[in-house]
């Protein structure tokens, strides 16, 4: 059995592989080579977990090992392959999901030219996806971490001739490499403080040695984190990301991609467990994203740009269950995996809806389109309701109990998380509302563009919306079948361990004020959008709504003191190099062209001259000799 | 007599030697000063012969003679070929030997 | 006695060379020909060195010895160790390469007289070089390897200043101008070092008695050779001078730019990825051997100059407005890695630093040889002029990003391997310059896509709108070198295994050994 893990990434890998380097030839069947690959994996995931569900809990951990990577002195590196609970769980999401994304993109990408590629490119995203949730240690980890931050740069800048679209996907890659330099440095501390970087021996290891080594590696790895996963402070790249095309949306914001910081944390449990400090600054990290991410959803006319922030926030509680340890674990993976199944279908469904209008994506011109694409409108409403966390739909049962561990945290810092929590769901209904009401609801809001073309909006066709239902379904049933009888945390607890917390509030009360925010949030966005029309211009709005407009000013920051500052450090040390360095050396040069010029003045071709240096340098030496001899 | 009043007169001449070999431009008589100054030379090496009482400074002293007669061919006839193609015997006028 | 084998992988590009040289100035082709034949037949005895060398054997294998200067006790002595055989295996293995990326730079031009023989003189010089650098690679006699460290610049002068770059934005006088500051620039810095080398090398011989690195280096190591500290430091600086001068490290890194931006791309790939890994090369074979000591003592300074080189060097790259100073600045914070892994003095590092030469060899030379075919379709060398590349010309465009992300040692390609290896090395003793050399792959994701960025993706400007697609040619240098980079990236082993028994003799040659973790030094 365990040697068809390898088969899971090489499948998509051989797609890439062919699709990339296969040329036109490839251009009528590349979608469905890409495609077919993708399900593959998908299928050998499904074999594998069926094989695992048929053994007892305690030996249903299955390793590869491939051969020895890079052999030197002292230094172990190997490409192998583990596959447990908390990696099975990633792979059925991965390929899953992935697999519907690339069937959605058949029919999405069709018009494109360059569709090949495209699917050469996804079936490059899931490899290197894959490849991080099955790696066997940290540095085969980060080969698939920066494979991912690759394809992602890839697949945002797939539309190369717009500028913005490359420079989106440049900024992607930079930001997430500042992160890929955090996870580096924890391996090298783990390399120094272990001498290995393997999971099992580093994470049984990590009683013997201080908590502060402990502290850095934990925070270095949550470094890595916020960069794949978009959290602040290196969450600029999420928003720019939309350049791509809308299933790489999907895909980056629920299958793979952000995902990645959260498992990379949850797989290090055992160092965050015994760092108490990184688990705190973990939470810190989780809960400021996830307002931050909530705010700049509620001020996004752009659709995916509402959709991203969205995703930035909902991250953001995975992350603070994440750091808030064993009491977490679970529920963070949880929530990620219904999270995948709804923002995968917000995100097909808007890129259905962008599909039908245009490549519009300014929700104020769009407006009673429920009418209009009536599958769309059904599927993206469900899955509207699970990530408000709708009582019975996916997103309740997960994002609950996140809620209810962050109060379990205890003291003053449980409260606040708790009540962060809270708040952040209470926005995540106002703007998730507001989605809704602005785009499927209201009048039509939509005009001729300037070529006078006005968009008819249509239904999508089936093999777009055919994922989009999958994915519904997945939204509304997910939660409940994972969290009734706590099926999904019997399945993970025997990888990540989980200790039940102790909220000071009773779960119920939780529940309760979670339903109480979720109603007026929802009321709010009704009274703001529902009631009234909306405007196709966008008002003024308050200063928040203008510095959420423009990312709270992270963006703004960015330019001002990296970009800009950066340019000057550049453009100075060129001058320097020019000027200074080289200025020293080609210095010496006139120096001593300067002096020779002036030595030669003395060859002035006068006999008598020459005999005066003659008589001179003889009477100094005579005189010397005299000297030396007087000593 | 006293040698030690040759060492005397020798260094006289060969500094009058010096100083016209620095001081005159007509190749001729700088010539001349050169030769002043090798046979003050010669005298200093036979006065001290005479001191010394042995022949080492006379021998040395033909050889010096040997020399300046070898250099009175050379140097004369580069000073006739010069004054030759330049009508004139000042040492200034060669004066193109520089960078 | 067996068949002189290191002699003849020498031998024979030099006499390929004369035989180039001497061919007819109508018969331009036949030379083109001939000279990618000696250069590919060299590589058959490369790879012939590469089968019969045994890694675990002797430090020094296929050697050859004779007397040749014996009133100074110099000696002709050949020997190779693991790193040798690398590099010797990576010169052999790039020239053939260079030549054809060449194939039509020393064409002569309409202007020219038919006796005029420029492109047999240019094959020849390159011919020449490779014959050089594999001779300095397979000397152990320390005056050997000084005659050809330095003849090395003769041919490298002519090809610096002879055959420049046709892509110049200046006047033909302008151009030769700049060309002939290049090449004088080149050769007076390497005249400088290697002047201060042969002081050193003397100095050496009046110390030790003979020139054989073996017989010094085992002297040295059993004690009967006992050198004052002093002169053991100076004569170790001498040497290193030298030696940093060829790799480039800051600040004696100047005379790069300017000779790999007026030379063409080829030379530019010969000049980076095989000339100056002689530079690196001897820092491992010469100083550390000769002088255990002297660089223990110099360590914290060139560590931190190599630091320098780093982020110095990614810096400039960031401000380049021309690709192929971006390249040179590129290659200086490379270099900077190899010196900091070879005097991090730890086996991953050292390990990491003799594959980096390799690898960075085999990546600068896609990532050079890509551009140099883009400046030439267009004959510029500004990054302005270009932008939407990608849209006419897509194979280039994807060779072109896959040198970049090569050179930004993206995981997975061969320059990760050893970049991490150094760097991990170099933080396992020395934690706070490891860290802040991790902020050199930032960097170098930043100069690299920017390039990408600017050159290849956006609107289609209208000068580049009709630029060809990659050739046959152009595909067979670019599509082995991009193999080669992936399967090194997921195995390098074969390549380890040769390296990693000549670094443990060196670690031991220093008497160090590697820091022991933390929690296995607690037990």
């Amino acid at each position: 059995m365990e040697n068809l893990i390898a088969l899971l990434v090489a499948a998509p890998l051989l797609g890439a592989a062919v699709l990339l380097c296969g040329g036109r030839r490839l251009d009528p069947v590349g979608h469905w080579i890409g495609t077919v690959l993708a399900s593959a994996s998908f299928v050998i995931g499904a074999i594998l977990f069926a094989d695992m569900l048929g053994k007892d809990e305690e030996h249903r951990a299955l390793a590869q090992h491939l051969f020895s990577w890079i052999p030197v002195e002292g230094f172990q590196a190997d490409i192998a392959f583990q596959l447990d609970q908390l990696s099975m769980t990633f792979v059925l999401l991965i390929t899953g999901v992935g697999s519907l994304i690339h069937v959605y993109s058949i029919g999405y990408m069709e018009h494109d030219e360059r569709r090949r590629r495209f699917f050469g490119y996804l079936n490059l995203f899931l490899a290197a996806m894959l490849l991080l949730v099955l790696a066997d240690n940290y540095l085969l980890l980060y080969v698939g971490w920066e494979g991912v931050g690759l394809a992602s740069y890839l697949l945002i800048g797939f539309w190369q001739h717009k500028p913005s679209a490359a420079t989106a996907a440049k900024k992607a890659f930079l930001v997430n490499r500042v992160g890929d330099m955090g996870l580096s440095i924890a391996i090298m501390l783990m390399f120094t403080t272990f001498g290995t970087f393997a999971f099992g021996p580093v994470l049984e290891a990590t009683g013997e040695t201080g908590e502060g080594k402990l502290t850095a590696i934990g925070l270095m790895l949550l470094l890595a984190a916020c960069g794949k996963s978009a959290q602040v402070p290196l969450q600029s790249w999420l928003g720019d990301a939309m350049e791509g095309p809308t299933p790489v949306s999907a895909l980056i914001h629920a299958a793979t991609m952000v995902t990645a910081g959260v498992y990379l944390i949850v797989r290090s449990g055992e160092i965050f467990n015994a760092a108490p400090d990184a688990q705190l600054v973990t939470t810190v990290v989780g809960a400021v994203t996830l307002l931050f991410g909530a705010i700049v959803g509620c001020a996004k006319d752009d659709i995916k740009k509402a959709l991203a922030g969205s995703t930035m926030s909902q991250i953001g509680y995975m992350i603070l269950a994440a750091g808030l340890g064993p009491i977490g674990y679970v529920f963070a993976i949880m929530h990620l995996v219904t999270h995948g199944f709804f923002k995968a279908g917000l995100f097909l469904g808007a890129g259905s809806v962008m599909h039908g209008m245009n490549d519009e994506v300014d929700m104020r011109k769009y407006g009673g389109l429920r009418k209009h694409m009536p599958v769309t409108f059904v599927t993206f409403g469900l899955g509207y309701l699970a990530i408000i966390g709708f009582p019975g739909l996916s997103g309740f049962f997960s994002k609950d109990k996140i809620i209810e561990a962050a109060f379990a945290k205890g003291g003053t810092e449980g409260w606040i998380l708790g009540g962060v929590a809270l708040l952040g769901a209470a926005i995540t209904a106002f703007y998730m509302t507001r989605v809704m009401l602005m785009t499927f609801f209201g009048e039509k809001r939509w005009q001729p563009d300037e070529h006078g073309h006005e968009p008819h909006p249509h239904e999508s066709p089936k093999s777009m919306t055919i994922p989009m239902i999958v994915l519904a379904f997945g939204s509304v049933f997910a939660g409940g079948f994972f969290g009734i009888g706590d099926r999904f945390l019997h399945w993970l607890e025997p990888v990540t361990e989980h200790t039940h917390g102790h909220p000071p509030i009773g779960a119920t009360t939780v529940t309760l004020s979670t339903m109480v925010v979720l109603v007026i949030g929802v009321g709010l966005a009704y009274l703001q959008y529902g009631r009234r029309p909306v405007p196709v211009v966008a008002p003024r709005g308050s200063l928040l709504t203008r510095a959420a407009r423009r990312d709270l000013l992270q963006d703004d920051f960015n330019h001002v003191v990296l970009v800009r500052g950066g340019e000057h450090l550049t453009r100075s040390l060129v001058y320097v190099d020019h000027t200074l360095v080289d200025g020293v050396v080609n210095g010496t040069a006139a120096s001593m062209g300067g002096l020779s010029g002036r030595l030669r003045k003395l060859q002035n071709g006068y006999a008598r001259s020459y005999a005066v240096s003659m008589f001179g340098g003889a009477a100094i030496l005579i005189a010397a000799t005299l000297l030396m001899r007087a000593v | 007599m006293n040698p030690v009043n040759y060492l005397y007169l020798a260094a006289l001449l060969f500094t009058i030697g010096a100083s016209g070999v620095l001081i005159r431009r007509n190749a001729i008589v700088v010539f001349m000063c050169i030769e002043l100054m090798l046979n003050a030379c010669n005298l200093a090496f036979v006065a001290f012969s005479r001191m010394h009482g042995n022949l080492d400074g006379q021998i040395i002293a033909f050889f010096t003679m040997v020399v300046a007669a070898a250099e009175v061919v050379v140097g004369l006839a580069i000073i006739v070929s010069l004054f030759r193609s330049r009508h004139s015997a000042s040492v200034d006028d060669a004066s193109l030997m520089k960078l | 006695m067996s068949f002189p084998l290191l002699t003849a992988t020498a031998a024979l590009p030099a006499i390929g060379a004369i035989a180039t040289a001497a061919v007819p100035a109508a018969r331009r082709t036949a030379a083109k020909w001939l000279a990618l034949l000696v250069s590919l037949a060299t590589l058959a005895l490369a790879v012939v060195v590469l089968v019969r060398f045994d890694p675990d054997g002797d430090r020094y294998q296929l050697t050859e010895s004779h007397a040749w200067i014996k009133d100074f006790g110099v000696r002709y002595e050949l020997g190779v160790d693991g790193i040798a055989v690398a590099l010797i295996a990576l010169t052999a293995l790039l020239i053939p390469f260079v030549i054809l990326a060449g194939w039509h730079d020393a064409d002569p031009l309409e202007t020219h007289s038919s006796r005029w023989r420029p492109t047999q003189g240019f094959f020849a010089l390159i011919l020449g070089v490779e014959a050089m650098v594999i001779i300095s690679f397979e000397a152990t006699d320390v005056f050997l390897f000084y005659i050809f460290f330095e003849a090395m610049l003769i041919p490298m002068y002519f090809l610096i200043g002879g055959f420049g770059d046709r892509a110049h934005a200046g006047s033909d006088e302008h151009a030769a101008a700049q060309r002939s500051y290049a090449a004088v620039k080149f050769l007076l810095y390497n005249l400088a070092g290697g002047l201060i080398m042969l002081a050193a090398v003397i100095g050496l011989y009046v110390v030790a008695g003979n020139f054989s690195l073996q017989e010094i280096a085992e002297a040295r190591a059993n004690g009967s050779l006992d050198m004052a500290t002093n002169t053991e430091r100076w004569l170790f600086l001498g040497f290193f001078f030298a030696f940093a001068v060829k790799a480039p490290l800051w600040p004696l890194h100047t005379w790069l730019p300017n000779a790999m931006g007026e030379a063409t791309a080829p030379v530019a790939v010969l000049i980076t990825a095989v000339v100056d890994k002689v530079g690196t090369f001897a820092m491992l074979r010469f100083c550390l051997q000769l002088f255990p000591e002297a660089s223990k003592w110099a360590t914290p300074a060139i560590l931190v100059l190599a630091l320098i080189s780093i982020i110095y060097g990614a810096l400039l790259a960031v401000g380049q407005r021309d690709i192929k100073r971006l390249v040179a600045y590129a290659s200086i914070s490379h270099f900077g890695f190899i010196i900091m892994g070879i005097f991090a003095m730890t086996s991953q590092g050292q390990s990491g630093a003799t594959l980096y030469m390799v690898n960075h060899g085999i990546s600068t030379a896609a990532l050079m040889l890509v551009a140099g075919f883009l400046i030439t379709r267009r004959g510029s060398r500004l990054i302005a002029d270009y932008g939407g590349v990608q849209k006419v010309a897509p194979v280039l465009a994807g060779t072109f990003l896959i040198g970049s992300l090569a050179t930004l040692s993206l995981p997975g390609l061969a320059p990760f391997v050893s970049e991490f290896l150094v760097l991990i090395g170099t933080f396992a003793r020395y934690p706070v310059i490891g860290i802040i050399a991790t902020f050199g792959i930032v960097l170098a994701a930043l100069y690299t896509l920017v390039l990408y960025q600017r050159t290849m993706t956006g609107p289609v400007k209208p000068e580049v709108s009709a630029m060809p697609d990659l050739k046959v040619r152009e595909l067979a240098v670019v599509a082995p070198l991009i193999a080669l980079l992936i399967f090194l990236g997921v195995y390098p082993k074969p390549l380890t295994d040769i390296v990693n028994p000549a670094v443990k003799q060196t670690m031991s040659d220093v008497h160090k050994k590697d820091p022991k973790p933390e929690v296995e030094a607690a037990k």
